[in-house]
């Protein structure tokens, strides 16, 4: 097989291919950045939970409208909306901290999620849902993921030196301004977007795959804040293309491939980058004298 | 710089209370605080020192008792921790050009001589060299250093600090003693929450000896009194569960509700 064979004919010959390719890419876009954020705010678990708390906004649009985008989107936006103002409020306004209050409203939102796709009977329906089909994303689906890349990129330009702030010493940040924690929330709302986008390629198991293991890559290589969106973003795209040549050349789904080969980058990072497990616990045989 | 005002009053307290649950940690403080003050508030732990800094930053509201800011008060606060997170991959410039932000906001571009003052007070805190180093390779006194350099970046009119040299050596000690210095040749306030009394008396030409009750305030060799400092070391710091409701204020009944505070404060 030659290389376009392998690499170029895939895509070249198959408009289900370009739509996948051009949905996953749009998606690696503004995922990565958004997981960059995820990860220096220690919230990468954050992403997860997110990612089942859409669950039952999406599966009771699937229930009452079947498998259509838009009442699947918008539940999985108001499940995901309600899920992180519920937890935020809890932390703010009682002693119990933000972890805690979110394992417990998205463990109840992930319930009943389940409780409603299992309404509707056969577990060929949960699989879609929970593990998307990136190969079967539309015209309607496209145009709703390249807005969601859209804004998302154009917010984080707007909110960027409050975000930075708000990670790096969010103490001074109150003492100067009343930014921090509508800063807070408009981070979580792009933070659920992003998983929406994410579910119809990638379901809502993975689809905060291609946030948090690109930027957790990106940590091995560098070390400032737009350079590892830089960084991640460039990761998440190869991984998009990778997994997609994967999954068409053997024939195994779409998501999970993606995201394996999101993480083979990151195991392969992980051994060999400057700042992975390996480099930085070597002996070190020379240093400076000052 | 100067700073002229209309009023020479930066600050007013009125029978202010501060504290946690129905206790008070500031207890009573009533006094002026004019323009251009260098005061350092001392007493014993828990004596509401810090409190005392965290109601007038705004980060805590009254239990009773008003404070008045000057209309126009430009103010910078330096916790006793900063609530720094080191491991953010940030350079001391990054971490110092926050300091911009009263001048800049959310969306205002970074300009030349922005970089320039950036430059500027890192030198003035003994920095130089240091702007690319990342802040997880500080060492206690850099950061402080460096934090020094984001409040002269801030330009404020009002400057807190507290306890700005625990664990800090003598040579940054005195580069940020320093500092201060010239902020007050400057005519800016500043109170600091300080622990050692040599540098209070050396450096420091007010003072306010705080047992949850103010002690004594005032020119500074008064307050460090030997029979002040006494009185100050009596203090017991424990809440007392069985303690009355406080009677001798016109606002006894508001001891645990929040008064409302006067439109003109800047919080």
């Amino acid at each position: 097989m030659s290389a376009y064979d392998f690499l170029i004919a895939p895509f070249a010959d198959y408009a289900f291919m370009q739509r996948a390719l051009l949905g996953g890419l749009l998606i690696a876009f503004s995922a990565a950045p958004v997981g960059v954020f995820l990860m220096l705010r220690r919230m990468s678990l954050t992403g997860d939970a997110m990612a089942h708390a859409i669950l039952p906004g999406a599966a009771l649009g699937f229930l009452i409208f079947g498998l259509e985008l838009l009442p699947m989107t918008l539940g999985g936006l108001i499940a995901g909306a309600l899920v992180a103002a519920g937890a935020g409020l809890v932390a703010r306004m009682t002693v119990q901290k933000e972890d805690a209050s979110l394992a417990a409203f998205y463990l109840i939102s992930l319930a009943f999620g389940v409780m409603i796709v299992s309404l509707r009977g056969s577990s060929i329906d949960l699989m879609h849902v929970l593990f998307g089909s990136v190969l079967a994303l539309n015209t309607q689906s496209l145009i709703m993921i390249g807005s969601i890349t859209g804004m998302t990129i154009l917010t984080l330009g707007i909110i960027w030196r409050a975000l930075v702030a708000e990670c790096l010493d969010p103490g001074f940040l109150r003492s100067v301004s009343a930014l921090g924690p509508i800063v807070h929330f408009i981070f979580l709302a792009l933070v659920v977007l992003n998983l929406v986008a994410g579910f119809q390629a990638l379901g809502t198991l993975l689809s905060v795959g291609l946030m948090i293991l690109p930027a957790a890559t990106a940590r091995f290589w560098t070390r400032t804040a737009l350079s590892l969106c830089a960084l991640a973003v460039a990761l998440a795209l190869l991984s998009v293309i990778a997994g997609l040549l994967i999954s068409y050349h053997l024939a195994i789904a779409s998501g999970p491939a993606v995201i394996l080969a999101a993480g083979v980058l990151y195991l392969a990072s992980l051994l060999v980058a400057p700042r992975g497990l390996v480099r930085s616990n070597l002996p070190k045989h020379r240093h400076k004298v000052a | 710089m100067t700073h002229s005002h209309a009023s020479n009053l930066c600050l007013t307290f009125n029978d202010l209370t501060l504290g946690y649950g129905s206790h008070p940690a500031v207890h009573g403080l009533t006094g002026d605080i004019e323009h251009g003050t260098l005061l350092a508030v001392v007493g014993p732990n828990g004596s509401g020192k810090s409190t005392l800094l965290k109601g007038i930053a705004g980060l805590l509201t009254p239990m009773g008792g008003t404070f008045v800011h000057a209309d126009a008060c430009r103010m910078a606060y330096l916790p006793q921790q900063a609530d720094i997170d080191r491991t953010f991959p940030a350079t001391v410039f990054d971490l110092v050009s926050l300091g911009l932000w009263p001048k800049r906001g959310l969306l205002g571009r970074m300009t030349r001589e922005d970089r320039e003052s950036i430059k500027t007070a890192l030198q003035a805190v003994g920095l130089n060299g240091f702007a690319n180093r990342t802040i997880d390779t500080l060492s206690g006194g850099q950061l402080q250093r460096a934090l020094f350099a984001r409040v002269l970046l801030q330009d404020a009119d009002l400057i807190l600090l507290d306890e700005p040299f625990n664990a800090i050596d003598t040579k940054t000690v005195e580069d940020l003693l320093g500092v201060i210095a010239r902020w007050h040749g400057e005519d800016r306030t500043v109170i600091a929450v300080m622990h050692d009394l040599d540098l209070v008396r050396e450096h420091f030409p007010q003072a306010l000896l705080l047992s949850r009750e103010p002690l004594a305030w005032g020119e500074t060799e008064e307050v460090l009194h030997p029979a002040n400092l006494l009185k100050a070391r009596r203090f017991n710091a424990a809440w007392d569960e069985q303690a009355e409701w406080c009677a001798d204020h016109d606002h006894a009944q508001a001891h645990g509700n929040v008064h409302s505070l006067p439109s003109d404060r800047v919080a």
